[in-house]
């Protein structure tokens, strides 16, 4: 139960970086690997204002900024410059890297002894493991509210319509080029948001924490539309949700199993190729049952 | 009569520089009155699509000048010529966006040629508006203000996005083809609609069509493209009394060429 439990929390926090990889990935069609360096940049800015004596909260805001702020870049890169996405995403995540090393001054800052988010909730009397599901709880759902209300402006349509026909929103006056760099800001400022959270439930930041952080945010969005097709845009956020959650407890699940920890990362690509690669094989199923009936 | 439109001698040419150079527009001149209606015919390659593409902003011309409602915008990006633009693409698929609902596909077009801000997408003002705009296509589209776009039929989609182009009386509309991927019975019913559309609101159009018979009914005045140049131009009771004969009469006088491309003429 207490596994189900910290799968769930952890499963919240991480939720809010697949929420930010579902705006590039699904909203504009752009498939950013920018998240792979804007998730450590947000626990190395959070974690190293903790250490130099900010609040936790403002610590936290600062680091979504600066998540925005590479999220701005990538932007730019791709619509001024017309560097391909994916290249994009490469390039600003690995300037990225010896950014961070030297927001950081170093490979990991530890916030051991530290305050946190999750230690000022659980100073209200809380268990350690109700602080992480609270704070998860109220970020995800807080950060689902504000991109629904958003995402129904004007502002949000023409970005949701630039994503889906780029020469029918610009036939209709949309500057698709402002959209895409206002989504590419969303995007990692959620993501650097989600890498502020983790950083502080784990107590460090780590220069290597964001290895497959692209994986586990499309595993996540995959899984829950996997789960739950056709939706609209407010209950698909809350899938993701859902399916960050299920890939958590899979992951724990497999840890459970006596897994050497350092394979995780394989597991973790071999859930993602199995997601994507559900709809083709439901297709196939199908017709295969179709043609035994025949 | 003020023009809405004026083309000064454009040319465009694509794969500048490769075996594939093809010079389409050649100097190519025209001017649109307020409250025309256009319909333009060519065989392939005539630079039908070519011109409505450049007037549109797709690409920039390689010299030459375009006016529209007295403004040059000859080096303007599409978006910001549209405020003055309606379009309805070839592709049904073209003109709408697919996840979003009809209702805010229509919002998104609403907007067109104004800033874009942090109000409420869709209003409620608006949606009365837009049943009221849906009902006159008669296609039921008004009860269904939520659906996604992408669940509708092609012809569905051609009529929603000819209501998204005129929403905003368009100074100019721009008509590529847009029956051309329907069956004959949507394509007559779309067909019927644009008339009406451009008839009630006194807009000023051109229609780009491969279809010979179509170009005559429509419309009240009658280009025919070739080699990126014009070799018809024929307007008001000239253009009523026209037959296809006619018009391949006067194409021939014109260009010294036979009509070759048989489905103009079989259309």
């Amino acid at each position: 139960m207490s596994i189900i439990l910290s799968s769930i929390s952890q499963g919240l926090l991480w939720s809010i970086m697949a929420i930010g990889v579902y705006l590039t990935f699904r909203i504009l069609d752009i498939a950013d690997l920018t998240a792979e360096g804007s998730f450590p940049l947000g626990a190395a800015v959070c974690a190293s204002l903790i250490v130099a004596g900010l609040s936790p909260l403002l610590s936290t805001f600062i680091a979504l900024f600066c998540g925005m702020l590479a999220g701005v870049v990538s932007g730019l890169l791709h619509t001024k410059l017309r560097i391909p996405a994916l290249l994009t995403g490469i390039l600003t995540m690995t300037g990225l890297y010896s950014i961070n090393l030297r927001i950081m001054g170093k490979a990991n800052v530890t916030l051991l002894g530290k305050e946190t988010l999750m230690r000022t909730v659980q100073s209200y009397g809380l268990t350690s493991r109700m602080s992480v599901l609270i704070v998860g709880l109220f970020a995800s759902l807080l950060v689902i509210f504000l991109l629904y209300l958003f995402f129904n402006t004007e502002t949000g349509l023409a970005i949701r319509s630039t994503g889906d026909n780029e020469a029918m929103s610009e036939a209709n006056g949309i500057h698709t080029n402002a959209m895409k760099i206002i989504g590419y800001m969303l995007s990692n400022g959620l993501i650097a948001l989600s890498g502020a959270l983790i950083a502080q439930n784990n107590s460090y930041a780590d220069i290597g924490m964001g290895i497959g952080t692209i994986v586990i945010g499309l595993a996540s969005v995959i899984i829950g539309e996997v789960l739950f097709h056709q939706l609209s845009f407010a209950k698909r956020l809350l899938t993701i949700v859902i399916g960050s959650i299920v890939y958590r407890l899979i992951i724990d699940l497999v840890l459970q199993l006596g897994i050497d920890p350092q394979d995780i990362k394989l597991f973790s690509a071999l859930i993602l190729a199995i997601a994507l690669s559900t709809p083709l094989i439901k297709k196939k199923s199908k017709f295969k049952l179709k043609q035994a009936i025949k | 009569m003020t023009a809405i439109l004026q083309v000064k001698n454009i040319h465009k040419s694509f794969e500048v520089g490769t075996v594939n150079e093809n010079h389409v527009l050649k100097g190519l001149t025209l001017t649109i009155e307020k409250g025309e209606f256009v319909t333009i015919i060519g065989g392939n390659g005539a630079g039908k699509s070519t011109l409505l593409n450049s007037i549109a902003g797709s690409f920039l011309v390689d010299s030459g000048s375009i006016h529209l409602a007295g403004e040059d915008v000859t080096r303007q990006k599409t978006a910001e010529r549209a405020k003055h633009i309606g379009r309805v693409f070839q592709d049904p698929k073209m003109g709408t966006a697919t996840r979003l609902s009809i209702e805010e596909n229509l919002a998104v077009a609403y907007k067109r040629g104004k800033k874009r801000g942090l109000s409420l997408g869709v209003k409620e003002k608006q949606r009365v508006e837009f049943r009221e705009r849906l009902k006159q296509l008669d296609l039921n589209l008004e009860s269904r203000l939520k659906m996604e776009v992408g669940l509708l039929s092609g012809g569905q989609r051609q009529a929603l996005t000819l209501l998204m182009a005129a929403l905003q009386s368009p100074k100019l509309l721009l008509l590529d083809e847009h029956t051309a991927a329907l069956d004959p019975k949507t394509s007559k019913m779309v067909l019927d609609l644009t008339d009406k559309i451009v008839k009630e609101e006194q807009l000023t159009a051109m229609m780009i069509t491969h279809n010979m018979e179509n170009a005559i009914e429509y419309g009240n005045r009658l280009i025919m493209l070739h080699n990126g140049q014009i070799a018809v131009d024929v307007k008001g009771k000239e253009k009523q009394q026209m037959t296809v004969p006619d018009l391949l009469e006067l194409f021939h006088k014109n260009s010294g060429n036979r009509v070759s491309d048989d489905a103009l003429i079989l259309g």
